[in-house]
């Protein structure tokens, strides 16, 4: 019987060394994404984005202005429904 | 009715709501002081924390900061929102699921050492107060207009509001009195943008109006402004001058910052449940989007409506009269806000005319030589602060509207300045006296002790807030880094890392320590004024100005975190299973008091 408990205990860790990983995973892709639409298109690339016009200025305007809070909104939105399907993928799940 | 009237009937009237709520919802227990007994659903928690968050910066002084400066001011928007991501990824869900009421309980508990919790605490206080400095400094404004007193008066007055307020209750009086709060500010932030931006643009989303086509010139709004504001020598609006190195440390700063600020961080700990945390921060950015989309177009609109409000008849033609400024209606505000002291003009020149231009700039100084409107700029100040409150009156709304603006901008700032004081006071009377000094004091001890630091955390922001080092954004931007360079590293080593107590108390304290002592040297010690040894024109290393060190200061106490952490003993067994557990949703029940 103990025997059998320990083993749950070490799939149970796994599990969540598993679960763990894909979240920092999905954090690290969502981290790219905030950072490239804010520092990125917003600041150290607008040069590039100059040729796009958008409303009388140029794309990079936008994004510093509005497209990066709606991408945000995106992110985190996207973040909490991707978690909460990974806590039921591996059983985590609060009761 | 007179205009006086009609706002003090608005305030009046929401500030009877809030305090009615307040009443109703008392808080009886410290568990419901501190945390509201956790019954708070995801979409009202978003909208209180949105309330909380939006204070007199983001809703008096931010707008007015863009408006003048135009896309370099961007950093503002991005960082202010960007720090939610960081909040709902790195901290909301693992601090909900590790179950206290506060941060620096958070961080004793982690980092296993009492010292590590009294050092959070200090933190705290010295970044909340900060804060509180700029809410005073808004709410100054905002007071001194609506009572059309002296600003110095106005800020005493706010003083007292503020802090009759913020005792009556705790969170839960606060959670449902931020709700309405919320939609107070909200509707006050919105009604004069979609009037403006239906006047300008004829587009009914200030938003989408920004990017429309002004309605006058059938030109886009954005190049309207860009030539108008060139033509009388200020940079182009939609330009970049500022330098990029700063501007990207100082929204590096702001987003960090967000996610360290412990009155935001502890409205996670209200939900039910970790996914309700991680719902929780999405709506809150739902709803400081609201404003936060707008804002662009606010300041873009205001700076359109003011400049040619100074030249009526284009920026070749002549400029504003004083005879026009005393007598005709849509130049009322500009008398209303002179008597603040923060908005003024002079005929210098003793041409009967003001003429508003760049008289830093060279080529624009000849040509209004030649023009014979004289060699320097006549409407002599201009609070950026200002902006929002009068944004109405420019654009000539109704008077309703005019009222509900000063409803909202008190709302902003009350509600941020009664958030703060809650978590400075709870971090005084639960984490430094019960946490640490006297674990055995009853419960109204701390209540009591809660309120004495309310008391005195006010009495010192309203000192300060008389000699501000900035306006209010301004201020609030110092706290921010503060917080990035001292709490936020430590809950997020805390989470993701195995660093042991003695890196994460020599982290925060190299943090704090670097960033302060950087801020202290450019906005003068303690923000006296006077005492400063540099300033953020020519700051002390190459562009960096003291409101973007909190990044650095953040980097810094990561590095010094993993060098000591690295040399000393490695994290006990428990403490490495209370990490393991934080990481895990599973089995997150109601959060205890220790």
């Amino acid at each position: 019987m103990t025997d059998h408990t320990s083993q749950d205990a070490k799939a149970a860790e796994k599990s969540d060394q598993g679960y763990w990983a894909a979240n920092v995973r999905i954090i690290l892709v969502s981290l790219v994404i905030w950072a490239v639409v804010s520092f990125g298109f917003g600041i150290l690339l607008r040069p590039m984005l100059s040729g796009i016009s958008v409303g009388g200025t140029d794309l990079g305007f936008w994004f510093a202005q509005q497209g990066s809070i709606i991408v945000f909104l995106g992110l985190i939105f996207f973040y909490a429904w991707r978690m909460n399907k990974l806590d039921r993928e591996y059983g985590v799940e609060e009761e | 009715m007179d205009q006086f009237t009609i706002n003090l009937l608005f305030v009046g009237a929401s500030f009877a709501l809030y305090i009615g709520i307040a009443i109703w919802a008392r808080a009886g227990s410290t568990s419901e002081f501190y945390a509201a007994g956790r019954g708070v659903h995801p979409v009202t928690n978003g909208m209180a924390t949105a309330a909380d968050w939006m204070s007199a910066a983001s809703f008096i002084s931010m707008a007015g900061l863009i408006a003048f400066t135009g896309y370099d001011n961007s950093s503002f928007l991005m960082g202010w929102t960007g720090g939610y991501v960081l909040l709902a990824l790195l901290l909301a869900p693992y601090l909900r699921k590790f179950g206290k009421f506060t941060v620096s309980e958070f961080i004793g508990d982690r980092f296993y050492s009492p010292t590590a919790r009294v050092v959070a605490v200090i933190c705290l206080i010295v970044a909340s107060t900060t804060y509180v400095i700029g809410q005073m400094t808004g709410v100054g404004v905002a007071f001194g207009r609506f009572l059309e007193v002296s600003n110095t008066t106005g800020l005493l007055i706010g003083a007292c509001v503020v802090f009759a307020y913020a005792v009556f209750g705790g969170m839960k009086g606060v959670t449902y009195t931020q709700v309405a709060q919320y939609v107070v500010l909200i509707m006050a932030y919105t009604i004069p943008a979609i009037f403006i931006s239906l006047q300008l643009t004829g587009n009914p989303v200030p938003a989408l109006g920004l990017f429309g086509d002004h309605a006058a010139s059938g030109t886009p709004l954005l190049t309207t402004l860009d030539q108008i504001v060139s033509e009388l020598g200020f940079n182009e609006y939609t330009a970049h001058h500022a330098d990029t190195f700063n501007m990207v440390l100082f929204t590096l700063s702001l987003m960090i910052g967000t996610a360290g600020l412990p009155h935001v961080i502890m409205r996670f700990f209200t939900v039910p449940k970790v996914a309700d945390a991680r719902w929780s921060a999405g709506w809150a950015l739902v709803f400081i989007a609201l404003l936060y989309l707008t804002a662009p177009a606010v300041g873009a609109m205001a700076r359109l409506n003011i400049t040619e409000l100074m030249w009526p008849n284009g920026t070749s033609g002549d400029p504003v009269s004083v005879e026009m400024i005393e007598d005709e209606a849509q130049y009322d505000w500009m008398a209303t806000w002179q008597k603040t002291g923060l908005l003024g003009w002079e005929d210098k020149n003793g041409d009967g005319k003001i003429a508003y231009f760049n008289e830093k700039d060279a080529d624009t100084v000849a040509k209004m030589e030649a023009a014979g409107w004289g060699s320097e700029n006549e409407l002599t100040k201009f609070n950026r602060d200002i902006l929002v409150l009068a944004n109405p009156e420019i654009a000539n709304l109704p008077s309703w509207v005019i009222g509900l603006v000063a409803a909202g901008g008190l709302a902003a700032a009350l509600s941020t300045a009664a958030g703060l004081l809650l978590a400075i006071s709870s971090a005084v009377s639960h984490d430094l006296i019960k946490g640490s000094i006297n674990p055995n004091i009853s419960e109204k001890g701390e209540l009591l002790s809660a309120r004495i630091a309310m008391a005195v955390a006010i009495a010192v922001a309203t000192w300060l807030g008389l000699n501000p080092p900035g306006f209010a954004a301004q201020t609030v931007a110092l706290a921010f880094g503060l917080a990035a360079a001292s709490i936020f590293p430590a809950l997020m080593m805390g989470i993701f890392t195995k660093v042991n107590n003695k890196g994460a108390v020599a982290g925060m304290l190299a943090g704090l320590g670097i960033t302060l002592l950087y801020i202290f040297l450019h906005k003068g010690w303690f923000f006296v004024p006077g005492t400063n040894s540099f300033t953020d024109a020519d700051p002390l290393l190459g562009t960096i100005k003291s409101t973007s060190f909190g990044a650095v200061g953040a980097m810094v106490n990561f590095c010094v975190a993993f060098t000591v952490s690295k040399f000393s003993a490695p994290i006990p067994k428990e403490i490495e299973e209370l990490v393991e557990s934080v990481r895990v949703p599973r089995g997150a029940g109601e959060a205890v008091d220790h």
